[in-house]
């Protein structure tokens, strides 16, 4: 019997984001882990609370009604292990994405190379690169000295220099940031991450190790000119976030504590998931699919048999960033999908607005529409950027596409907390854009980067709580690729009920279809895609695969991939409300 | 549920730390009574650096080089002072290219501080220092009016208090402004155009208290050299019946405006102070309450975004909202008489 198991050891785990932290209690029921409750609290890591515990003693206290189960003393402190009177818990874990992304500067020596890399590392955790040094840098090193100490950055990531390969240019890189560091006051100094030419470790613990807040060595991100290892740079980075975290944001010292050094940031987190996922489940064509939406940022992880990709993408996160959105598009790209006449002037505001109140919600059905259109454009701009760094091993069936996913599980506020589970999925779907047949998974209460972080301390709980129904299946989606005149005929189904019956389905383009089936079933469907449809088999190729339901049962999506919305607005618009209309918006 | 708070406070205990961003020097003294134009701390700081790499320049190895450097930490040199040059006849020499300070010399290279600049910290607000905070600032109290904002350009200034806003979403034009409002703080409830705003910086006026601005015009607000404040938001907002029945009443008093920029982490935010005199210490104003029936609160979001109303009721449980969405609700009275839903968590306190 499994170690785990044998002891029944309780896990409470926390997530402190920037909007709200949430509290879920895991234990074994029936000899297996379950997820048994969750409570919620807006955070507490800004002003005038500047301390998060207090947002993880409401989220916990929340969590006590739900699970009828003191887990906190009289004076509020974590009752831990469990007691005989079946208060407290035995273990705790938390993750964090609580905080301003961090201003990080990347240092290699080749900006398509080792700089590129640098860059992805940045890119998988919260951070915000406000500069970059390398030698292709046209500025003198005192010009980069006093860039630094202008911009006074969080972090440093350094990379360059195949293991073992010449030295003296990354020497060269090294010297404005060890110089910034020295003029720097200490409690200012950025924290370091050197995951360049292993060999230069020593050369950099005494260039840099008195003139940083902190200083982290991880194996070389690209330890020969063609080979990119991302993944061990990555567990580092999280660590050296964590300790960062620790000095910018007060009561993490306490989660710390709590944890036994369990806290992860909340993407890392999420991407160990995905990355377990993708290795027992991913396939030789595609990969699992993680999305998380939040206030923070978005987070983009892909699990494939040989690579785990991990986006996080604080630009495209709906809280104090949501100004800068317009950097990234136009305001009439978010309006395209909108149900209702919007002007541009209006969602300007909105955008100012809600970044002054992060945590704040819709109440009015316009706030949500708006809401909900600058969801799907933040998450179809995380999806494009992220799909840069997928393998290559993961091809789609048609360029500019997504590779296939199965399944793809989306969290985080503006995802799980739609009103209903058919603008959740609409929204998944008008954002992500899946192609083939793939089950879409809803993660209300935040689990997976949870699992991710409990996996450390106990392996089982994440597998067995996976297979336990934790999570909402919104539905089986069939999405069709196809391009084709409004109204033609894309793709023929057939689902065919254990019991015998079946339901059947003529897709025209355009069009979205709902077949029947409950969640906890399972029912054979046939597809045959009309001359030059594809639904995952190739061209015009049908098929017979077991789906299984969900709480829209099976979808199929025919509105052609990449998702082409009309350009007058008013046929747009009617086009949204009836989408919204049949998936029960 | 605790709730923030929004301050508009008609009298209260100000408390303020004012701050140099790096050490320098210290001015004010303890118990010293400062206006809010004096110099409490200022500091030098050096505009650029200038790294000189003997070792390269004379081709030698650091270690070599670090012998033949005359100069060392802390030495003031003057432009065109030989700090290192090589052996032989036909030696190469290393000058120093501005005048500056040596902050660092070892490895072959000397690093130095030049264009020297001075740091002046104003008080910001008329006070008493209460405390010396040393080699950083001071922390000085005040008694008064206190009004948060929401957004400010990160300027600050004192003058008296004009208002040309009528109503609480009077438009101020140009063609309202004129010769006598130079240096005077505006209470102007909206500006809609870059004209008004440029009348505004020609005057020039100590400073501009409006409700909201067109997102538009922010990139110019940020530049202007007086300080920006808005009280409610942006686009079209007029400003909250609280501020500006506060704001209006004390007209023609002098204001320090400290539109800081808002920092959510610090807890930093733009602000009017007004100081008035008292005959004993007011309470200073409480940063967290508890949500309860009868208080005054203001809107953060639709419906009613920056309007205050009172609560009326606080509902138990999930309330279904008109959005779709299920939340923890009170129930407000709005100013006009109307009654909405609205979430906890698009409330703050007023007070």
């Amino acid at each position: 019997m499994p170690a785990s198991l044998v002891q029944g050891d309780s896990l409470l785990a926390v997530d402190v984001g920037a909007a709200t932290t949430r509290a879920v209690l895991f234990d074994v029921v029936e000899g297996e882990y379950r997820f048994l409750a969750a409570g919620s609290a807006p955070s507490t890591a800004e002003a005038p609370f500047k301390d998060v515990i207090e947002g993880v003693r409401d989220a916990i206290t929340s969590l006590q009604l739900v699970a009828g189960r003191n887990l906190l003393d009289g004076n509020r402190r974590l009752i831990t292990p469990s007691q005989s009177d079946g208060s407290g818990v035995d273990a705790f874990v938390s993750t964090l994405s609580a905080g301003p992304a961090l201003k990080t500067v990347v240092v290699g020596l080749l900006s398509d190379v080792s700089l590129a890399s640098a860059r992805r590392l940045a890119e998988t955790t919260y951070a915000r690169i406000i500069d970059s040094i390398s030698l292709t840098d046209h500025r003198k090193p005192d010009q980069q000295i006093d860039a630094l100490l202008r911009l006074r950055p969080d972090m440093v990531i350094i990379t360059g220099g195949a293991d073992g390969g010449a030295s003296r240019s990354i020497h060269k890189t090294l010297e404005p940031v060890g110089l910034a560091g020295y003029l720097l006051a200490p409690e200012k100094r950025p924290a370091v991450l050197f995951a360049g030419n292993q060999k230069q470790d020593d050369e950099v613990k005494e260039l840099l190790g008195g003139v940083t807040s902190e200083l982290h060595f991880s194996p070389n991100v690209r330890p020969s000119l063609d080979t990119e290892d991302i993944e061990p740079a990555a567990r580092e980075l999280a660590s050296l976030v964590i300790g960062v975290r620790r000095r910018q944001l007060n009561g993490v010292d306490v989660l710390q504590t709590w944890s036994g050094g369990h806290v992860l940031p909340t993407a890392y987190a999420e991407g160990r998931m995905l990355h377990f996922l993708g290795q027992v489940y991913g396939g030789t064509k595609g990969g699992i699919l993680g999305v998380d939406l939040g206030a923070s940022a978005a987070v983009i992880a892909a699990g494939f048999k040989d690579k785990t990709v991990v986006g996080v993408y604080p630009q495209f996160g709906l809280g104090e960033n949501l100004p800068a959105l317009l950097q990234y598009t136009q305001l009439e790209d978010i309006l395209r999908w909108s149900p209702l006449d919007i002007s541009t002037g209006t969602l300007r505001d909105y955008l100012y607005q809600k970044s002054l109140y992060p945590s704040s919600i819709p109440a009015t059905k316009e706030d949500q529409t708006i809401a909900q259109a600058v969801s799907r454009q933040a998450l179809y701009l995380a999806m494009q950027t992220a799909r840069r760094d997928f393998p290559l091993s993961a091809r789609p069936p048609k360029a500019g596409l997504l590779p296939l996913f199965e399944p793809i599980l989306a969290g985080g506020g503006a995802l799980g907390d739609a009103p209903t589970p058919g603008q959740s999925l609409l929204l998944l779907l008008d954002a992500i854009q899946p192609v083939g047949v793939t089950t879409i998974i809803l993660d209300r209460n935040n689990l997976l980067p949870l699992l991710g972080a409990a996996a450390a301390c106990n392996s089982l709980l994440p597998v067995q709580v996976l297979d336990s129904g934790a999570f909402q299946s919104l539905g089986s989606v069939v999405s069709v690729i196809a391009s084709a005149s409004y109204g033609k005929l894309v793709l023929r189904a057939r689902l065919t009920y254990d019991n015998g019956t079946e339901a059947r389905a003529d897709v025209k383009y355009g069009s979205l279809e709902l077949m029947p089936l409950a969640a906890g079933q399972s029912a054979k469907l046939t597809l045959q895609p009309q001359r030059g449809a594809d639904v995952g088999f190739g061209p015009g190729r049908g098929g017979t695969l077991a789906v299984s339901g969900g709480a829209m049962g099976v979808v199929i999506d025919g509105r052609g991939r990449p998702l082409a919305l009309p350009d007058d607005p008013v046929r747009r618009r009617e086009l949204i409300q009836k989408w919204l209309l049949t998936i029960g918006g | 549920m605790l709730a923030p708070v929004h301050h508009i406070l008609p009298l209260t205990t100000i408390v303020r730390e004012r701050l140099l961003p790096f050490k320098g020097r210290v001015i004010a003294r303890l118990n010293q009574k400062v206006s809010s134009t004096d110099i409490v701390a200022e500091a030098t700081w050096a505009r650029e650096h200038v790294l000189l790499d003997v070792a390269r320049i004379l081709n030698l190895t650091a270690d070599a080089a670090d012998k033949l450097i005359r100069c060392k930490v802390g030495d003031r040199v003057s432009a065109g002072a030989v700090i290192a040059s090589g052996r032989g006849l036909l030696s190469k020499t290393v000058k120093v290219p501005k005048e500056g300070r040596v902050t660092a010399a070892g490895g072959g290279q000397v690093l130095l501080e030049a264009g020297e600049s001075r740091m002046e910290l104003r008080a910001g607000i008329s006070g008493n220092v209460v405390q010396i905070i040393p080699d950083r600032g001071v922390v000085i109290q005040t008694s008064g009016a206190l009004i948060q904002g929401v957004w400010g350009n990160g300027r600050v200034d004192t003058g008296v208090m004009i208002n040309l806003a009528e109503k609480p979403d009077t438009v101020l034009t140009a063609k309202r402004l004129d010769v006598s409002f130079r240096g005077s703080v505006i209470i102007a409830a909206q500006i809609r155009d870059a004209e008004t705003l440029q009348a505004s910086a020609d005057l020039p006026v100590r400073g501009l208290i409006l409700a909201s601005l067109y997102p538009s015009l922010l990139p110019m607000a940020r530049e202007m050299r007086f300080p920006i404040l808005l009280t409610d938001g942006f686009g079209s907002m007029p400003m909250n019946s609280a501020a500006y029945k506060l704001i209006a009443t004390n007209a023609k008093h002098e204001a320090t405006l400290n539109a800081e920029v808002y920092d959510r982490y610090s807890g930093a935010r733009p602000e009017v102070i007004i100081p008035l005199p008292v005959s004993s210490e007011p309470a200073p104003p409480r940063d967290v309450e508890s949500f309860a029936a009868g208080q005054a609160v203001r809107m953060r979001r639709p419906p009613m975004t920056g309007t205050i109303g009172s609560i009326v009721a606080l509902r138990s449980g999930l309330t279904t909202l008109p959005s779709g969405l299920r939340a923890v609700c009170a129930e407000i009275k709005f100013e006009n008489g109307e009654q909405a839903l609205v979430p906890l968590v698009n409330l703050e306190v007023v007070g």
